[in-house]
């Protein structure tokens, strides 16, 4: 009886090993890093496998920091980054890394007032807060940008990421091009030294805290502005105009900035009326010179797909799409990986 | 093979002719004991070794000054440890002051006061406590406990101590204070049911024996159980320290992340396990990377630097208990 017993049972192990050995027949690639487009990521990997089926991809968001590692370390097919690698990085890389870009994304400056007004700020406004040089919210400088709301004797809490992500690398990225003096004492980072305000972590700590503290001010992405319904600025861009925050206005920001050829760029204060300034784009990483011809061939193939019909989907998950102009760079740029 | 009948003379020739029963068995359960030992005093050097390796550029770069600097500019690649120290060593004291005399007072209703049938009840709701995910803990931080505190307790604490440095400044909600204050709810459950299980542990011939001396209730719970239990309910102490100086999540949703040293609890502060858990997965250079593995290490430190302080008032404690008995 225990002898049937283990027959059967060593029978049914045997059918699972043999089913494993059969779904590994089926190609995967790996890939590892940014949190913020995880969820387009992964409805693009649902979707392609309707596209073609014989390959899976397997992405972790472990961070962008990870990302980068892992791609560096070649322990991923490809890596994943809210901010463009930095140059020290990029020599540690065994061969040519590319970047590119996929998505955008935009902060907005949110509050907690009294009746949730729509404020307008400008890049010294933002700045002399987030410097902790304008501590009232009836300061001067607030009043002349807003003449029609009554704002109060209330002192402004500055809320901030505390955990490193590519929201505050956006922002601290706007702050260092538009305030000298951001640049010289912060700069620009996934996480900083802050020189004022208090730090929640991830977006629903930034939107929680400033929620629930009368007299907040803080960033967070715009998708979760949105789904909090929380006010949010119009900000001030480099032609002068008020912009308010938007898909739209993103995609317009990445058209009129300057894409240097690495693509590493960014897309804060673009110049053009309907940019808003306040955005920033996300990337994978991948090797021009892919080792495993095979898989390299599907990945390519993923990456052009992604590029064209990848996305068409951006806008119904709250991303901003690739301008025209720039979608047909990366597509010539993906043609350039070698296998 | 042939029975010889048993006769009282052979009997002792069949003993000697016996193999000696087999030590085998005792031996290695001995060694296996001894190897499962060995593997946990490994694991500890092990985990000290691999954060001291990860952080060896880091140890060489800021030597000493990393524990002595409050600046923390990832950007400038400068990191000091100090504000970070403070908030966990403070968060962490402020968590036992709340939470001690709590967990104690709970422990001490439910062996000697409460009544048979509510005790049950009582016990399997504290232990739920400890079942709440830490994260949801913080949720409810954030959106339920700040608030309330902001309001009620926080202005009424500042009105009536206000004039010292502790309870001074503004009130942002988001605080050491509140940081304290999750972290006491979270040691509570471990600290009282470990407390509970030493109180229930007091043999009742000490009650029997102070009830004759004509105690009352409460003289018998304080000569009879609590001085006797007094090296246990340490213990469940240290124990609650321990878990208090590494909680992470729950701490981070309310303390506030600011890196300052301030002397307001209702200043905003951070944690040595906040900001591993905060910066880590962002982290793209190498000094940066090498600096949190550094904080780790300094938290490794902490938590092992307590145990031997807590050893040694624990050996001081009973030298002087048995020192007066001797008198």
């Amino acid at each position: 009886m225990n002898a049937t017993n283990f027959v059967s049972r060593l029978l049914f192990s045997l059918g699972f090993v043999a089913f494993a050995i059969g779904a590994q027949a089926q190609m995967t690639i790996n890939g590892a890093g940014a949190t913020f487009p995880y969820p387009i990521y992964s409805k693009w990997f649902d979707e392609y496998a309707k596209v073609d089926p014989s390959v899976r991809f397997n992405y972790q968001s472990i961070g962008s920091g990870g990302g980068q590692k892992q791609i560096l370390a070649q322990t991923v097919d490809f890596g994943a980054s809210d901010g463009p690698m930095s140059d020290d990085n990029l020599a540690k890389a065994p061969g040519k890394l590319l970047h590119i870009p996929t998505v955008a994304g935009a902060d907005v400056v949110t509050y907690n007032l009294q009746g949730s007004p729509t404020l307008k700020l400008d890049a010294d406004a933002i700045a002399a807060i987030f410097l902790g040089q304008i501590k009232k919210w009836n300061d001067p400088k607030l009043t002349a940008l807003n003449p029609g709301v009554k704002l109060p004797d209330q002192e402004i809490v500055v809320v901030h990421r505390s955990d490193g992500s590519g929201t505050t690398y956006i922002w601290t990225d706007y702050l260092s091009k538009i305030s000298p003096e951001w640049k010289q004492k912060v700069g620009t980072n996934t996480s900083v030294n802050w020189p004022v305000g208090l730090g929640g972590k991830g977006n629903e700590g930034v939107a929680g805290q400033i929620k629930q503290t009368p007299g907040a001010l803080g960033y967070i992405e715009l998708i979760y502005a949105i789904q909090n319904k929380m006010p949010y600025a119009d900000v001030k861009n480099s032609s002068g105009e008020f912009v308010k925050a938007s898909l739209e206005s993103t995609t317009a920001a990445m058209a009129t900035a300057q894409i240097p050829d690495d693509f590493r760029f960014s897309i804060t204060n673009s110049p053009g009326k309907d940019a808003y300034p306040v955005c920033g784009a996300t990337w994978l990483l991948v090797y021009e010179q892919q080792k495993d011809a095979v898989k390299g061939k599907k990945l390519v193939e993923f990456l052009k797909w992604a590029a064209k019909d990848g996305e068409k989907m951006a806008k119904d998950l709250q991303y901003a799409p690739l301008s025209d102009n720039l979608r047909e760079r990366v597509l010539k740029r993906v043609d350039e990986i070698k296998m | 093979m042939m029975i010889t009948p048993a006769a009282p003379s052979l009997a002792g020739s069949i003993a000697a002719k016996m193999k000696p029963p087999s030590r085998f068995g005792d031996k290695a359960f001995e060694w296996l004991t001894l190897a499962m030992a060995l593997a946990v005093v490994g694991l500890v050097f092990l985990v000290g070794w691999q954060l001291a390796r990860g952080s060896s550029l880091a140890i060489q770069r800021f030597g000493f000054h990393f524990l002595t600097t409050s600046t923390w500019d990832p950007v400038a690649e400068q990191f000091g440890a100090l504000p970070f120290i403070y908030g966990t060593v403070v968060s962490s004291l402020l968590a036992l002051i709340i939470a001690v005399p709590l967990s104690i007072a709970t422990a001490v209703y439910l062996t000697e006061l409460a009544p048979v049938w509510i005790r049950q009840p009582l016990v399997s709701l504290i232990e739920m406590l400890a079942a709440i995910p830490s994260v949801i803990l913080g949720l409810w931080g954030i959106f339920v406990m700040i608030p309330w505190l902001r309001d009620h307790p926080f202005p009424f604490l500042k009105k009536l101590f206000g004039w010292t440095p502790f309870f001074s400044g503004p009130i942002y909600g988001v605080s050491m204070l509140a940081g304290g204050i999750i972290i006491a709810i979270m040691i509570l459950p471990i600290v009282t049911s470990v407390s509970r299980e030493i109180l229930r542990s007091v043999p009742n011939l000490q009650r029997e024996a102070a009830y004759a001396l004509g105690a009352t209730r409460w003289e018998v719970t304080r000569i009879a159980v609590l001085s006797y239990a007094k090296k246990g309910l340490f213990g469940a102490v240290i124990l609650g320290l321990g878990r208090a100086l590494g909680e992470t999540m729950a701490v981070t949703m309310v303390i506030g992340n600011t890196p300052q040293i301030a002397a307001s609890l209702f200043a905003p502060g951070y944690t040595l396990a906040s900001v591993i858990a905060n910066e880590f997965t962002e982290a793209t250079t190498d000094m940066y990377l090498q600096a949190l593995f550094e904080i780790g290490l300094v938290l490794f430190g902490i938590t092992i630097l307590a145990n031997l302080v807590a050893q040694l008032l624990l050996k001081t404690m009973t030298t002087k208990m048995t020192s007066r008995v001797a008198q």
